[in-house]
């Protein structure tokens, strides 16, 4: 479990992060959203003592991470894929982190069968491409078999089987029952694997919350529903406080309603309806609607594409 | 995809100082340029000792000759070699800095200034056994190489292998200084910019400074002082003596090893 209290880091008087609280529930794997620039990568060298925060605190499984003295068994990170001497090879510069835990080669070896590049063990990894360096990175962060992982956006810049690879394992070892802690800008990325979503913006916390409860809410969702007797609808529909909006197709759209209390109001007024459904916002057009206000670099917004089509 | 094993606990092993060192030996051997550097600085030391066996007795006057010390001849190679041995030293911080590989260390072992005395004790040990067997090799080269008696000496004169021993000791501390400021300053160009700056600037700005000035403080820049302790014969009245000018040289390294130390656990990376 990773816990976060009022987390703040300011860097020159702005504030990266700003009374940031949430909690990373184990056992689960947690999607950790925001814009480029929110402060996602800030938060992520906080919970590991890589900076110190300006106040308050964050602590692993119960502990400040720099209290532990072999915290690769406790945390895997990925945080940069290109953090690693060129001049070392793949086994040598997993080696040396090992080491410094007390884990042996043999492991060294597992970890690099289980990242697939044991065919370039010996390889220097100043030539490795940003696919394997990202490969390298998740075996270091494998090394102690860890029960927690940190990822900073691992499907960056990779080509499609690399992103295909990093869903896979980041599926499994969520199947191990691990608690990973996933960051991405993308809500697609997040989506296929997270369980629950922390979304930040500006450095500030937007929304704590599971993918079906920000679903569930949201001003993209409403009832479709289509009768012949539309008017008489609309009308019953307006009385018990919901809003009503016809469409072009004949239909109408109804929110602060649901299907069911939609279809009760029309079995009372022995209404006939031909059509009722419930629309959801898609999680992606969530995200862009709760993010909207906090992104630092806006495109005119005829030119943001608001569907999936990432 | 099998990525279970047994969860080791996570204190249940030996001494956390013995595992930081194999980690930051591991880092030291495993690239290039450790093994390129000190190849570099032990033929320098060797080859210069060689020449100068060969050209420089021949170019003096008798004078000259009565009053040169012959051990501080035979290591002239050490102008050289200390550059490789401040590189060496101060890139072994650097590094991890200018290629981000701080960050991982740092992840696996929190307590930085472990990690930071590993990289020192790794970097001296080594330096040591390299830097006095090659100021030996050095010194027997010489002996084998010289042309004529006049500055013939023998391992068993008077501070013969204390001067031979205090040239290794001079390029580990000069090692340990770089090491300092790259800490301090945690990146490899500013680093050993200022490593030779601080080297080779005092004496080269004290030549235009008053006599006064060249007698007082002369003897107490880093340079000056360190190379005091590979004099054998023929010290010259106005500089420290051999080793209070070594450990003058020493305390330019502690201070920078000291502030390293205080500001590595109160910066981010």
């Amino acid at each position: 479990m990773i816990e976060a209290v009022g987390l703040t880091k300011l860097y020159g008087g702005a504030a990266a992060v700003e009374d940031l609280s949430f909690v990373v529930p184990s056992g689960q794997v947690t999607g950790f959203l925001g814009p480029n620039g929110a402060g996602k990568s800030t938060t992520m060298r906080l919970i590991l003592g890589l900076d110190a925060p300006t106040a308050g605190r964050v602590t692993v499984n119960g502990r400040p991470y720099t209290a532990y003295r072999r915290p690769l068994f406790e945390v895997g990170a990925l945080l940069e894929a290109k953090a690693a001497h060129g001049g070392r090879s793949a086994f040598n510069h997993l080696l040396c982190l090992a080491s410094s835990n007390g884990i042996g080669r043999a492991r060294v070896a597992d970890v690099l069968d289980i990242v697939g590049l044991n065919g370039v063990a010996d390889k220097r990894v100043g030539g490795f491409s940003l696919g394997m360096s990202q490969r390298l990175g998740i075996a270091a962060a494998l090394l102690g078999d860890p029960q927690v992982l940190i990822l900073d956006e691992p499907v960056n810049g990779l080509d499609p089987e690399g992103v295909l690879w990093i869903r896979t394992l980041v599926k499994s070892l969520a199947a191990d029952g691990r608690t990973v802690l996933l960051s991405s800008h993308l809500m697609s990325e997040v989506a296929i694997t997270a369980d629950r979503l922390i979304i930040i913006g500006r450095g500030r916390l937007i929304a704590h919350t599971s993918v079906t409860e920000l679903l569930r809410t949201g001003s993209g969702n409403f009832v479709r529903v289509r009768s012949p007797q539309r008017d008489q609808l609309t009308e019953r529909l307006r009385a018990r406080g919901a809003s009503v909006t016809g469409q072009s197709d004949d239909s109408l759209h109804v929110s602060g309603a649901s299907a069911d209390v939609v279809g009760e109001i029309a079995r009372e007024h022995g209404l006939i309806l031909q059509e009722l459904s419930e629309h959801h916002a898609s999680l992606e057009q969530r995200y862009l609607e709760l993010t909207g206000d906090a992104v630092d670099y806006h495109a005119p917004t005829h030119l943001v594409s608001t569907g999936e089509r990432t | 995809m099998a990525t279970t094993v047994s969860t080791p606990s996570t204190e249940r092993r030996g001494p956390h100082v013995a595992e930081v060192l194999r980690s930051e030996f591991c880092k030291f051997r495993s690239v290039r340029s450790t093994f390129w550097t000190l190849s570099t600085a032990v033929l320098f030391n060797v080859a210069l000792a060689g020449l100068a066996a060969i050209f420089i007795p021949r170019n003096l006057s008798g004078h000259e000759q009565s009053t040169t010390d012959p051990i501080r001849l035979s290591l002239a190679g050490v102008h050289l070699s200390q550059i490789a041995f401040g590189v060496l030293g101060t890139l072994i911080v650097t590094s991890e800095y200018g290629t981000g590989m701080i960050r991982a260390t740092f992840a696996a072992v929190p307590q930085r200034r472990l990690v930071l005395a590993g990289k020192a004790i790794v970097f001296a040990a080594t330096a040591l056994i390299v830097g006095i067997a090659s100021c030996f090799a050095a010194y027997a080269t010489f002996e084998a190489f010289l042309s004529g008696d006049s500055l013939r000496s023998s391992i068993g004169d008077p501070g013969v292998v204390r001067a031979i021993t205090g040239g290794g000791l001079y390029l580990v501390v000069l090692g340990l200084l770089g090491l300092g400021l790259g800490t301090i300053l945690r990146s490899s160009t500013g680093a050993i910019a200022t490593l030779f700056a601080l080297l080779f600037v005092p004496s080269i700005l004290l030549t235009l400074m008053p006599q006064a000035w060249r007698t007082t403080i002369g003897p107490f820049v880093p340079m000056q002082a360190g190379s005091q302790i590979f004099v054998a014969t023929h010290h010259e009245p106005d500089n420290l003596g051999a080793w209070m000018g070594f450990g003058v040289f020493s305390l330019y390294a502690a201070a920078a090893l000291t502030l390293g130390f205080v500001l590595i656990n109160h910066r981010d990376t």
